[in-house]
């Protein structure tokens, strides 16, 4: 495995998720007849905040000033971890399926943390609620893994997302149908968009994520919003190898083909939400719940 | 021909998901007749060399499932002026739960049954068995008395599946003697919810106990 090689499609995944936003917004904004935001608002937003200092409450503690930056770490671990292109991740390990599920884990238990540590009502209940859903979706994004690593008889990430459709089984298609949808719905649930959570909504009551980091601004806001395209930006990585795990071969080649797919991903996305209306609280996690059940079902397929 | 099969058993087992949990009438009594039609199409799938007048049983027997019934339960839901919502009581989340672990039950039951010759797919027996659970468990779980006739739909479709497991070519004997039971079935439910409407304004079964002589 060649360094340099497999490190461009992470260089690109740092610049270039921002602009996932802008393609999501542009999409919504298509959809509802507007002409939406310039599409290089989201790099504006995050240096406007970086260049700003922050304020912090007194009774938070330096667990508040920790949450964003453990939140960035964790996530560009994640980024190594993840497979896109020819070469494959930059670290790659037997199992290191488990530590890529943790490591955002971690991340939304710093975010959780620091969310406590405001102490503000508001933002414990925001952080129940993203613990609460997540719980669920944790299950669903193992188990789907479980059954990609039955398909594929192996069990590192670069391993399983790599391997391309013709050598699976018969039941090949069923299995990776049944994984991907449920790795949607992970997919937006995890990165709080419609139907689980609504970005852009400013009533507090009826925020997850968004309620969660209310207390931080500046220099922290910016970094938990880069950390969030950059979560953004690897999920969809994680789904596009569950669907068409196409290679050319080629790392220049591959890496613009994995952009392009997220890309492809990201106006999905919008669509999604410019097509459905956010679901109600309590049928949340019915949802959840569905997305586990599709992918043990997945991994019934394989088993049996 | 076998991922066919696997396939169709696959959304057999998404249809009975849907069934717990949905939260509308209208969409618990569509998923059962979609649940019928897929029956329908497996035998095909499992023998495509079919004669002609099992085809012709096959096809009105579908059309019983998938239309007669179907809009039979409709009416009566109609006819007494049932509110859209179905009332759980056991929630739909926890619902979902307890089907996955009546999958589990099928799939460990169907593990441990004696394999015959003429046997379609063993992930069949697993969704029959789940289907018959799904059908007991909508009777016992659901408090109008609409859901029950269609918890006996379910039921029946899930013996429907068993028989088309395990004897592939002689299952339309069995299934049209269960059909006709589930005929009638509708037939003096829809009467039964009439009379109880008509009596009581309500036809939640949960509170049927209270009555006394």
């Amino acid at each position: 495995m060649e360094m340099p090689w497999s490190a461009l499609p992470v260089l690109v995944a740092f610049v270039a998720s921002p602009f996932l936003l802008s393609i999501i917004n542009r999409t919504k904004a298509f959809f509802g007849g507007r002409k939406g935001r310039p599409l290089l608002q989201p790099y504006h937003d995050i240096a406007k905040l970086l260049k700003k200092g922050a304020v912090y409450s007194r009774t938070a503690t330096p667990v508040f000033r920790f949450g964003p930056i453990v939140g960035l770490a964790a996530v560009c671990c994640a980024l190594a971890l993840t497979p896109m292109g020819g070469p494959g991740s930059m670290v790659s390990f037997e199992g290191d399926v488990i530590l890529f599920a943790y490591l955002f884990a971690l991340m939304r238990f710093a975010a959780v943390l620091a969310a406590l540590d405001t102490g503000s009502s508001f933002e414990g209940m925001g952080a129940s609620r993203e613990v609460q859903f997540s719980a669920l979706t944790e299950v669903a994004f193992l188990l789907g893994i479980s059954a990609m690593a039955g398909l594929t008889h192996k069990i590192s990430l670069s391993g399983m997302l790599g391997i391309p459709v013709a050598s699976d089984g018969p039941s090949g298609v069923t299995v990776r149908t049944l994984v991907a949808a449920a790795f949607f719905i992970v997919l937006l649930a995890e990165n709080s968009r419609i139907p689980v959570d609504d970005p852009e909504t400013h009533l507090e009551l009826t925020m997850i994520h968004e309620v969660m980091v209310l207390d931080h601004g500046g220099v922290d806001l910016g970094l938990i919003e880069f950390a969030g395209c950059l979560k953004l930006w690897i999920m969809s990585a994680v789904f596009l190898g569950t669907v068409l795990p196409v290679r050319f071969g080629n790392p220049l080649g591959d890496t613009a083909l994995i952009a392009a797919g997220i890309g492809g991903i990201a106006v999905l996305i919008g669509i999604v939400e410019s097509t459905m209306a956010r679901l109600r609280l309590l049928v949340v996690p019915q949802l959840l719940v569905g997305a586990g059940i599709m992918s043990l079902l997945g991994l019934i397929v394989v088993l049996g | 021909m076998a991922s066919l099969i696997n396939a169709l058993s696959m959304l057999l087992i998404l249809t009975n998901f849907r069934l717990l949990g949905a939260s509308r009438l209208g969409s618990c009594i569509q998923t059962v007749a979609i649940q019928a039609v897929l029956l329908g199409l497996l035998p095909v799938l499992a023998n495509p060399q079919m004669p002609v007048r099992a085809m012709l049983v096959l096809a009105g027997m579908t059309f019983v499932k998938a239309v007669v019934l179907p809009t039979l339960v409709r009416r009566s839901a109609r006819e007494v002026q049932v509110r859209g919502e179905i009332e759980p009581l056991i929630g739909f989340t926890l619902s979902l739960l307890a089907g996955v672990g009546m999958l589990g039950v099928g799939i460990a039951a169907s593990r441990r049954m004696a394999l015959s010759a003429q046997y379609a797919s063993p992930l069949l027996v697993a969704v029959a068995i789940f289907t018959i659970l799904t059908g007991i468990f909508l009777i016992v779980a659901r408090k109008k008395a609409i859901t029950q006739v269609l918890g006996y739909l379910v039921m029946e479709n899930g013996i429907y599946s068993f028989g088309m497991a395990y004897a592939v070519h002689e299952t339309f004997l069995v299934e049209m003697g269960i059909l006709l039971d589930v005929w009638a079935l509708v037939f003096i439910m829809g009467i039964a919810i009439h009379d109880i409407h008509s009596a009581f304004d309500h036809i939640d079964t949960d509170r049927l106990s209270t009555l006394k002589e």
